[in-house]
């Protein structure tokens, strides 16, 4: 185990009676980073998250906290703070008492609880809405009470579960920075569990994205986005062109894929494991890395015929949706000066290509 | 003001509001009759009315037995709310808390004993509470009492439960409370309100419940069995006078326990230290 690294993950298996929500977990924590485990509801994203609160018991395997084992360790005896997606304020005491109550059951004194708590409220800027009712709170500010109650016993990890997504479009982009911030200053570890693939991508230094109870690939959101591991990472990103084929020819640097519409080329790069001739394979390419041209590009070895069926809108830039004549639907991502000379009208007909260099082999599972 | 909708006709809005004054009516009419008469100086309830008078009043208050029926009671009414309450608690905390093999049999026990006709179980009671020596004392009333007033408590502390948000107890031990101190900390303030509503339901069900008591309670006799003695006896205003002040004392319990059950989140500048 690394020295910087806060938590790991060994073998961890959650079952629930006959469902299994988490199977076999290896991953590590660093400390400081800001960690986002992603994935659509029921991929035992929050079953993790919990198990690491101390809420739920692994089934098998070790959860380790700055490397001792804790599986056993009931929540009240770690000190892994949790912001709730309901936020689960105390709706019987007031923001104060909120705030206080972490050092309360630690047996601070009073005094040292008003400084602590009072502390928290000004950096959290709702120190003037100490004496209120939560009931008499907005959502934002409801928030940031129920960061300053989690932050107050100032934590080493601080675990978030879907915080942001009971706010409107405008205030979680907002609440986005000032998690990030916080995170930055105070330099806790976070681990942020999310649905949403803006708030990850945006807020975290590593994304885990699970499905059915499965890491599927750990990385920077960079790293993930440029080259998603698995045909789920690219399915559910949903920013790359999928295409399934049989190899042809296969080297250590470079792949042949026969689809249906085409042989499709690979190069570049380092393949985990090269394919073998005959295999089916996945490949995708990014929908900002495609180009669209009028007339058949020469020398250029990915290219595809193809027929406009409809262009969107997407602020700086526009999404043009094509079809190959196998049905295939392909992406292009471009500027609109891009864009520009091109006749985009629904039916015409043009050439989709990109560099052997812009595709990435899939696993896939 | 809803007379104010659009589609509402004057009639039917008329209608309605008749209706429910005399529904009213119907169901406090012989009470308030009871209550005028009581303050009659006729013998026999009759009109015209005779001048005010307090005699029967003062008849009720001379009268040693009616006090010891009384100070049996209050007695008996206050324990058996603060023991039905804690039973309640105990039960819905239960149900809220664990899933358990055969927990529908457990709620449904649990709940049963107001359904079973009190004839039957003041017999019930009688016949098991001789047998193991405790029938015709205040603790024979207070047993009895007890198994049909903590399925209310139970019921009115259930309710609270379950509007609490299910990540609040998890969250006060996320913080760093034990099970303990999530209990005194959480469980108990938030369902405060239902605790105390609870206690006064199950005092008022006690104070006026005559059938069970007047199986067991033998020479302990409560005010609702005094009562019947007296009718029993003669036909005497004394029991209007009675009537009143027992109706006044529960009717104060039961609005008590209203006024704190329909409060959203309770009274909170109580539940500061």
């Amino acid at each position: 185990m690394q020295r910087d690294t806060l938590v790991s993950f060994e073998g961890v298996i959650k079952r629930f009676g006959s469902f299994t929500a988490v199977q076999r977990m290896d991953f590590e924590i660093k400390k400081g980073e800001f960690l986002a485990i992603m994935g659509s509801s029921g991929c035992g994203k929050t079953t993790t998250l919990r198990m690491l609160a101390g809420l739920e018991a692994p089934s098998e395997g070790t959860i380790r906290l700055s490397g001792k084992p804790i599986n056993h360790l009931p929540t009240w005896q770690r000190d892994t703070p949790m912001v709730w997606q309901s936020l689960a304020l105390f709706p019987f005491l007031n923001v104060r008492e909120n705030v206080e109550f972490a050092l309360k059951m630690r047996g601070v004194g009073k005094a040292e609880r008003q400084r602590r708590a009072e502390q928290w409220l000004d950096r959290m800027q709702i120190l003037e809405f100490a004496d209120r009712n939560i009931a008499q709170l907005s959502g934002g500010q409801r928030q940031r009470v129920a960061l300053a109650r989690s932050l107050v016993v100032e934590p080493e990890i601080l675990l978030l579960d879907e915080p942001l997504s009971a706010l409107d479009a405008a205030l979680k982009v907002r609440m986005q920075s000032v998690l990030k911030n916080l995170q930055r200053e105070t330099g806790i570890t976070f681990v942020y569990v999310t649905h949403s693939q803006s708030e990850a991508f945006s807020m975290a230094d590593r994304v885990v994205i699970m499905s059915r109870g499965v890491i599927e690939q750990i990385g920077t959101p960079q790293e993930i986005y440029g080259a998603p591991r698995t045909r789920f990472v690219a399915d559910f990103l949903g920013s790359s062109n999928i295409f399934t084929g049989r190899v042809r020819a296969a080297s250590p640097s470079a792949v042949e894929v026969d689809t249906p519409d085409g042989p499709l080329a690979l190069a570049g790069g380092n393949l985990p494991a090269p394919p073998r001739q005959g295999d089916t394979a996945t490949l995708t390419v990014l929908d900002t890395k495609t180009h669209l041209s009028v007339s058949r590009p020469t020398g250029q070895a990915n290219v595809v015929p193809v027929r406009v069926i409809g262009e969107e809108f997407v602020g700086a830039t526009a999404t043009v949706y094509l079809e190959t004549a196998k049905g295939q639907e392909i992406r292009v991502q471009k500027s609109h000066d891009e864009l520009a000379g091109l006749p985009l009208d629904i039916g015409q007909e043009l050439f989709v290509h990109w560099s052997p260099a812009d595709s990435h082999l899939v696993a896939e599972a | 003001m809803s007379s104010e909708a659009i589609n509402r006709s004057r009639a039917v809005d008329w209608s309605l509001r008749a209706y429910i004054v005399l529904a009213y009516a119907f169901v406090f009419a012989p009470i308030a009759a009871s209550f005028v008469f009581s303050l009659n100086s006729d013998r026999f309830p009759s009109i015209p009315l005779g001048h005010f008078s307090l005699e029967w009043y003062r008849a009720v208050a001379s009268d040693p037995l009616v006090w010891q029926g009384l100070g049996n009671t209050l007695v008996i009414g206050l324990i058996v709310g603060v023991v039905s309450t804690l039973l309640g608690f105990g039960a819905a905390y239960t149900d809220y808390r664990y899933n358990f093999f055969g927990k529908q049999v457990y709620l449904a026990l649990a709940l049963l004993p107001p359904t079973i006709p009190v004839i039957i179980m003041g017999l019930a009671m009688l016949a098991f509470l001789s047998r193991v020596d405790l029938s015709g004392r205040a603790i024979s009333v207070i047993i009895a009492h007890v198994v049909i007033c903590a399925p209310f408590a139970m019921a009115i502390i259930r309710l609270r439960l379950s509007q609490m948000d299910p990540a609040l107890e998890p969250a006060a031990w996320n913080l760093g409370a034990s099970e303990w101190a999530t209990m005194r900390h959480v469980i108990v303030p938030f369902t405060k309100p239902a605790i105390f509503g609870a206690l006064f339901i199950t005092m008022a069900v006690s104070f006026d419940e005559f059938a069970i008591a007047w199986f067991v309670s033998g020479l302990n006799e409560t005010l609702p069995v005094k009562v019947l003695g007296f009718l029993q006896g003669q036909v005497s205003p004394r029991i209007n006078a009675i009537g009143t002040f027992v109706f006044v004392i529960s009717m104060t319990l039961v609005i008590l326990a209203q006024v704190l059950l329909s409060g959203r989140t309770g009274p909170t500048a109580a539940d500061k230290e």
